[in-house]
């Protein structure tokens, strides 16, 4: 099954076009990752399949069109996004921050949003201990933790994760991606953004390279972490990890 | 000044400022989860307390067509979109949730109207019809627009105010309207007397507020009302609807106004066109706060409802001229301190 497929995707603010046509596809349990440039249009391209920017093109998710369907309801179906800027709420409580993550599954009538807390308390044991604390008095990376933890207790099926190591200390990324792959051992999609090129590829199952709005190449992650001109351009220069 | 007078005074002041203060909660809570600066809230305090001083002589108030409009507008809103996307299976639901409530109080209210019925249960009705205005008010006139401009939205606002305030000139008459105290008695305290109605005031205000802290600090609904409020965005990616919440904003604001109406009336005569006046110092108080902080509103509207007893006994010519000139410095030193919004977007 195909978790989410977007097809000739054309997106802008205002004047020319950010994404020039870009088709991009999840397989259900997959990860995969999208790398690229600044600038090169990566952040613009979750948006638009969150719904958060208007988009022309066509969007599927598990085989359903996304085209009338709201940012929130999307979301009630499991379609989740992490965003760049966290958009975290600050002057309330992290559990209260990560009890809003299930807003959605409470909207539904569940009730045991409890257990999944606990869950999200020993994934980032950090979390727990800060869970009085406002959201806005976090260093950045219990920050990044508290935006991935509160898009788990939305209970996603595919989570768009936009630079989720930014500016976190080489043993924090380490565990990030180590979560990410967890997640997929545990049936959920992966779509994910990522500056640091050679962590992602290493637990991505296939990749895209977006530049200037375009897909520019894709592939097996494996195929490539070896590709030369991927080596050279993304990969040169051994980032910490 | 004697301190009989003084204490008369600043009792009647502060039961006053305590019906601004429950207002001007609202203007806050309407403000940071809509960005909506709710002007006609005063109207919803005017046609509660008109519609109750109607059950009162036993006049089914006629404001109940106004809901029987809006809701089928509202409704018919709700079943052409649904149409539209083709999503039919949500109209039975629709249907239920915007016409069932409102047509139901509208025949509670015919029905008791004439009965003579017991005060408690006409000030219930008149709070509750308006109470149901509040979210259909949003859903007609805000929601179509709810991403637009702080100005755009400020600017239906006063619009809104204008016609509620011919309907209730149409519906109610031109002429004011006082009933009796809801507790007519008074306490004596050594030489001071304290009338039950003030203090009925005051604990509905202390009741008010400690259930709105119970509310956002402890509810799910609350919760996501506050998320809403701190980032729009991020409420969005977590599935909170900014329109939903705009109606549940609305809906505690009409509430709040209705039992505000049904409380202001028995204290002083309620005109057609009193809602103004009572919604400008809400706001006065809601911004002494900057429009965020709920403490700081209510102490600045206690604050604008004793200037307002002791204007009104020095100079009562000059009362509203004392009470909004003596907030200049207020306004002046809060846009002095404001600081642009740190992203540079608008509120
Ligand atoms: N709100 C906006 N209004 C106008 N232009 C924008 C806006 N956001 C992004 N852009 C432009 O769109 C292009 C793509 O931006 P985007 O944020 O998608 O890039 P990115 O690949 O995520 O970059 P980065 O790696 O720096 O996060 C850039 O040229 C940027 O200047
Ligand atoms: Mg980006």
């Amino acid at each position: 099954m195909i978790a989410l497929e977007a097809k000739d995707l054309k997106v802008g603010y205002g004047k020319a076009d950010v994404l020039d046509g870009v088709n991009v596809k999840v397989d259900e349990g997959a990860i995969v990752s999208l790398v690229g440039p600044n600038g090169a249009g990566k952040t613009t391209l979750l948006l638009a399949l969150t719904g958060l920017l208007p988009a022309r093109g066509t969007v599927s998710y598990f085989g359903e069109p996304m085209a009338n369907v709201s940012v929130e309801d999307r979301v009630a179906r499991g379609l989740c996004l992490v965003p760049e800027r966290r958009e975290l709420f600050g002057d309330l409580s992290v559990s209260d921050n990560l009890e809003l993550g299930g807003f959605s599954r409470w909207m539904r009538g569940e009730r045991q949003l409890r257990e999944s807390l606990e869950e999200v308390f020993e994934r980032f044991p950090r979390l727990r201990e800060r869970q009085d604390k406002d959201a806005s008095t976090l260093s950045g990376g219990e920050r990044q933790m508290l935006a991935l933890g509160r898009a788990l207790m939305a209970a996603p099926r595919l989570l768009l994760l936009d630079e989720p190591s930014l500016g976190l200390a080489p043993l924090i990324v380490r565990e990030i991606f180590h979560i990410i792959s967890r997640l997929r051992d545990n049936g959920v999609s992966l779509l994910v953004v990522e500056q640091n090129a050679r962590a992602a590829l290493e637990v991505s199952d296939y990749a895209y390279v977006l530049e200037n709005g375009r897909v520019s190449m894709e592939g097996a992650a494996s195929d490539l972490i070896d590709n030369p001109r991927v080596i050279d351009t993304y990969l040169g220069r051994r980032q910490a990890y | 000044m004697d301190f009989q007078i003084f204490f008369f005074l600043l009792e009647d002041g502060i039961a006053n400022g305590a019906i601004y203060a429950l207002l001007a909660v609202t203007m806050v809570l309407v403000f940071t989860t809509t960005r909506i600066l709710f002007v006609a809230q005063g109207e919803f305090v005017t046609f509660s307390a008109l519609t109750f001083a109607s059950l009162q002589i036993g006049l089914v108030p006629q404001i109940i067509w106004l809901l029987g409009l809006l809701a089928v507008i509202a409704a018919a809103i709700e079943i052409y979109r649904a149409v539209s996307d083709k999503d039919f299976k949500s109209i039975p639901g629709t249907v239920g949730l915007y016409l069932v409530a409102p047509f139901a109080v509208i025949a509670l209210t015919i029905w008791i109207a004439p009965l003579g019925a017991p005060m408690l249960v006409q000030a219930a009705v008149s709070v509750a019809i308006v109470t149901l205005l509040g979210p259909l008010v949003y859903r007609i006139a805000f929601q179509p627009v709810s991403s637009g401009s702080v100005r755009l939205l400020f600017v239906i606002a006063i619009a809104l105010h204008f016609v509620f305030q011919g309907f209730g000139l149409l519906f109610f008459g031109a002429e004011g309207f006082r009933v009796d105290p809801m507790i007519d008695a008074s306490f004596e305290v050594g030489s001071l007397i304290i009338k039950a109605q003030a203090i009925l005031i005051v604990g509905t205000l202390a009741l008010f507020t400690a259930l709105l802290y119970v509310f956002f600090g402890y509810t799910i609904p609350g919760k996501a009302l506050r998320a809403t409020a701190v980032n729009r965005v991020g409420a969005r990616i977590v599935g909170i609807k900014p329109d939903l919440a705009g109606k549940l904003a609305f809906l505690l604001t009409a509430f709040i106004g209705g039992v505000s109406g049904v409380l202001i009336v028995s204290s002083t005569t309620i005109y057609y066109d009193s809602g103004l006046l009572i919604g400008l110092k809400s706001v006065l108080g809601a911004i002494s706060g900057g429009m965020v902080s709920y403490p700081a509103a209510i102490i600045g509207s206690i604050g604008v409802g004793i200037l307002e007893g002791f204007g009104a006994f020095w100079a009562s010519a000059f009362t509203e001229a004392i009470v909004f000139s003596a907030f200049i410095p207020v306004l002046l030193w809060l846009s002095l301190r404001s600081t642009p919004n740190e992203e540079g977007h608008e509120l």
